[in-house]
Parts: C-alpha cells; structure tokens; sequence
C-alpha cells in the first residue's frame, strides 16, 4: 500500500475574499484523482461549511487533506473561541453568529449538521478559548 | 444522443500557420492548449469550446470549425437563421427586417427571425420554474460553451441544465416545417443554416448534447458574412420604417436578456467564465439554492461579444438596447398559445447530457494518488511564476504534464538553468582540484 495523498491549506480568519478557496481546491484534487462525483459532492458542502466556520469565528486554521484509495479525511483545525456545547452546535438552526455575518446570509445554524449529514464519520474536539478540531471521513465507494 | 467525438472541437489550429507565440495557450481558460517546438497543440478533452484562442492568435492560425456558404449547395433550398446578434453589427437605423431581406439578397432562398422563438422560450423557462421542482438553481443550457464546462468540470450540475430547447432550434423547426409544407419539398432538401457569432454553435449543431440530430445543417461565422450583406443592404436602399421583428427577445444576446422577463429577484445573469466558474463552484458547494434560475454567459458582454462577431461589443450592446425600447414592448408571441405548447412538450428536451469527466491523472486510485503527489511535491520545485516558457500555460500545469509523461523536468528553463549551474560548478571543481594535484612549477622550481 503506497502513501496516502496530503496536502495542507491555510484558511484566515475573518477573510471573506479568500474564503471557499480551500474547497475549490480539494474539489479539483479529488476530481484528478478520479474521485466518484457524489463523493466529491459531499466533500465538497462539507470543506465548505468546515471553511466558512474557521474564516466566521477562528483567528486562523488549517484543512489537511488526506486521501487513500479507501477514503477521503479532511482534519481541519483552528484557533479560536472553541465550543462550549458540542451537542447544541450539532443541533440544526443552532448557531452564535452576529447580526452582520446573518445579513450576509450565514449563520443559520446548519454548518455543523450539515458536515455531520454529508460525511461518513465526524469527530469534534474543542478546548473553549482555544480552537476546535474536526475529523471528516468520506469512504469512497 | 449525439456524443461528439472527443478529438472534434470547434476550433481546430493550423500548424502550417502557427508560429508558436502562445498567446492562445497564455488566455484559454481551461488551460487545453501547450506548445511543442514552436506548435501549439490542443488537449481537446480539455478544451470547451469558448473561442478565446481565435480572438488573440496574431498568426490567425485557430481556425473555427464554421462553414462556408459553397457547403451548403447540397440543399434544393436554403434558409439563413441570424443570430439575433446579427441585427446589432448594422449601421443606427438598419431594421431587422432590411438584415433579413439582405439575406435573401445574398443568395439565400429565405431568411427567418430566431428573436420571435427566443421570446416563446423565456416563456417556457417561467412555465418549467413554476410547474418543475427538480434542484435549483436551474442553469440556462443556450451557451454551448457552459454546457461543455458543465459537462467536464461540474457533471454533478448536470441535472441543473434546464432541458428546454434552445431558441435557434426552435426557429429552424418552425422555418423547415413551414417551408415543407408550402413548398412540398422534403426535410433533407431544405438546408437551415444558422449566422453564428462564436464557433461553440457548431458543436450545438453537429452534437446536439441532448437529441440525435440538430434542425439546423450547419453555422456561417458572422464576421465571414458580414461583408455581403453590407454590401445588400446599400443596394436595398431606404431604411424600412417599422419592423415586424419585436418583442423581448431581441433581448437574448446581451447579458440579463434571457431573464429579463422572468421573476427578477429569483434569477442571475452571469457572463464572463471567471465568473461563471465561481458561481459554479457555489452551486456544487451547496449554496444558491434560493435562486430559481441563473443565466450563464461564457462571453464578457454575452453573445454580443462573441468572438466570430465584427462590431465592438458594448456598441453593439447600445444597439440591442435601442430596439428593446422601439420595438421590444409588443410581445410577438401569444402567451395563451406557448402555454399551450409549453404543455404539449413543445419546447422539452427529454435526452440526458452526458457527463465528459476530465482524465484523472491514473485509471488506477492508488496511482493517481502517487501521481497527484508528485504533481505537488514537483511544484513546490518550480519558480511558480508561470512564464510559459516551457509549453504549459502554469507551473502547475508544467507539474502535471511532467508526471504524465508529456513534458520533461529540463523544459522548465530555472530547472534547466540550476542544473546547468550546477553542473558547472563541479566541472569548474573537478578542473580546480585536479589543477591544485599537479601545480605549476616554474623553471627556476625545477632547476
């Protein structure tokens, strides 16, 4: 078995120009890997939300993708406010965001149950005041 | 369905012509084009079709796969189908009708108007938006150059393109069963052949992508034209005062034409494919979904824009604006009887466009996965400032093509050069060492 792919991407906090361009680069690497649509599909949503949460609240972060022939596994850390209740930011139209990142049509309190929904497997490690983790698996096949 | 062979696209470069200046290889958006010793070459599974490569080649060795008016004297009748954006490439004043009558000049048999059927079709767009719930937002499939982007790089959007039939084959439809019936000859003896202002109709037409065959037999560039019928409409003489050429269709070849009759605040209209990139990206993000309907253009200005067109763009533009406002408020359709057909499945295309994935870089994953890594490994290697020199249009690229196996580590010029450098230095080494074993006595030293 050869090595699995890596490759790491810096996301900046609060940087809305920049944001999404992670995504879109995980997107083409997985579609020249010949990578199944629908996966790339779900990874897709997924590296989006994971983004858009780092760019929204963190100071800056990290997505690491890792792919095997067997599965896809983003690691996306950030350093930031944290989460005090996992379980309440995993419930749908939970969300702590301002007023202004809600006029700019985020924050309905999807992101996380969102990439719960479009992944395989999801674990979530957060230290409040010092940033979150997320471990994204999409098997492929 | 009619799948185009992968190696047809609509542009095709002459060797003979080219001089290898990569200017088409420096501006094509899907980077499809490389240069080897001094020719460019095209990647055609890469390639969609946008036409960009014909307006900067200063050898004018792109060629469009257009025809030429001679092609066609294999039909008993013939009939011109101008794009709508013909009507704008005219002096102030020129009248569709006049451009139509020109046509009829210049020796075609007829000429028929396609804006009257772009206006049923912006109707039938509205009727599929309230009657249809498949996944929004819907995609405008008219700019074969998007359906082709979408059909390589996003074919999880595909079931976003709206299977509506476009407004060129809808006219030829109605122009060929018009002329069959008044003139009792046969459909394969009446040519329809469209005046085209870019090269992707041609693939349009030859490979529709959801149907077997095209109503139309063939396009004319409408810069190749041009000249005649200039020339027709001095003899005409007189401009005509009123038109019987109206409504909002004369509309569809500027940005924001096709939707400007549909509910405003649930519809985009996007051109340029920069941004029509990003909006795809979006979609396949998930996001958007509150959008009915986005109108995609792959030129700047839209179809006014395109490359095989002899106006510039923006006067063009201002010309399609003025007749919207002389002639654009009476509807030329009747919006009870496109209903009708609407529910007839008169404007419905029922076929799937096929998927066209780009190549992964390996049949095999955990090939592809090795390849992939040296494609970035080999990257952070190169100078990243994507000169060209090479032949690939980025470093990135470069890095590609060299794990492919279509291009070598020594095309890249710093590579070269560090190499060169340093093979230079040992030799100057192996020269200095050598030198120091055996020094230089002087005659005095030996005596």
């Amino acid at each position: 078995m050869g090595k699995p792919f890596s490759h790491s991407f810096i996301v900046e906090g609060r940087n809305f120009v920049q944001a999404g361009t992670a995504s879109t680069k995980i997107k083409t690497m997985l579609k020249e890997l010949g990578i199944d649509g629908g996966v790339v599909r779900r990874v897709a949503i997924a590296t989006y939300e994971a983004e858009m949460n780092i760019v929204m609240y963190a100071n800056s972060g990290t997505v690491v993708l890792e792919v095997t022939p067997e599965v896809v596994r983003l690691n996306v850390n950030d350093r930031g406010p944290g989460i005090s209740d996992i379980d309440l930011a995993m419930q749908e139209g939970y969300s702590t965001a301002t007023p202004e990142m809600r006029e700019m049509g985020f924050g309905a309190g999807m992101g996380l149950p969102n990439i719960k929904k479009n992944a395989d497997d999801l674990r979530i490690k957060s230290t409040v005041g010092e940033g979150t983790n997320l471990e994204i698996t999409f098997r492929i096949n | 369905m009619a799948t185009a062979p992968e190696e047809f696209r609509s542009i095709r470069i002459d060797k003979e012509q080219c001089a290898g200046r990569m200017a088409c290889m420096r501006v094509c958006p899907t980077e499809a084009i490389r240069v080897r010793d001094r020719r460019a070459f095209l990647l055609p599974d890469k390639c969609i079709d946008c036409g960009e490569c014909v307006r900067v080649c200063p050898n004018h060795a792109i060629v469009p796969q257009t025809s030429s008016f001679r092609d066609f004297s294999r039909f008993k009748y013939t009939i011109a189908l101008p794009s709508p954006v013909f009507y704008s490439q005219f002096g102030r004043g020129v009248l569709p009708a006049s451009i139509l009558k020109a046509l009829k000049k210049v020796g075609f048999d007829d000429s028929y108007d396609v804006a009257c059927a772009s206006e049923s079709v912006s109707i039938a767009i509205q009727e599929f938006l309230d009657s249809n719930d498949s996944p929004r937002p819907l995609i405008s499939p008219f700019c074969p150059t998007i359906v082709r982007l979408v059909q390589i790089r996003y074919p999880n959007l595909l079931d976003h393109l709206i299977p509506i039939e476009s407004p060129m084959e809808i006219a030829a439809r109605e122009a060929k069963h018009v002329k069959m019936r008044e003139l009792g000859l046969k459909e394969h003896e009446i040519g329809v052949i469209y005046l085209t202002p870019c090269p992707a109709k041609t693939i349009a037409i030859r490979y529709p992508p959801r149907k077997k065959h095209s109503f139309l037999d063939g396009a004319i560039a409408i810069s190749e034209i041009y000249p005649t019928v200039v020339q027709a409409l001095s003899q005409i003489g007189g401009l005509n005062g009123n038109s019987s050429i109206r409504g909002l269709g004369l509309g569809w070849p500027m940005v924001g034409g096709q939707v400007s009759s549909l509910k405003a605040e649930e519809c985009l209209a996007i051109a340029g494919l920069a941004d029509v990139i990003r909006i795809l990206e979006d979609i396949e993000n998930g996001k958007l979904k509150d959008i009915q309907y986005i109108e995609c253009n792959s030129c700047p200005t839209a179809c006014v824009g395109g490359s095989l067109t002899v106006e510039n763009p923006y006067i063009a533009r201002g010309r399609v604006l003025r007749m919207i406002e002389q002639f654009g408020s009476k509807p030329c359709q009747d919006l009870e009887k496109i209903r009708r057909l609407y529910r007839r499945k008169f404007f419905s295309l029922p076929g799937k466009i096929p998927a066209h994935p780009v190549q992964p870089l390996d049949q095999d994953v955990s090939m592809a996965i090795q390849k992939l890594q040296g494609k970035h490994d080999l990257y952070e290697k190169l100078p990243k400032i994507d000169c060209g020199a090479c032949g690939s249009p980025t470093c990135l690229t470069f890095a590609e093509d060299v794990v492919k196996g279509s291009a070598a580590l020594e095309d890249c010029v710093f590579l070269a050069m560090r190499k060169f450098a340093s093979m230079s230095s040992s030799l100057l080494e192996t020269v200095e060492s050598h030198s120091r074993k055996v020094p230089y006595q002087t005659d005095f030293e030996k005596s």
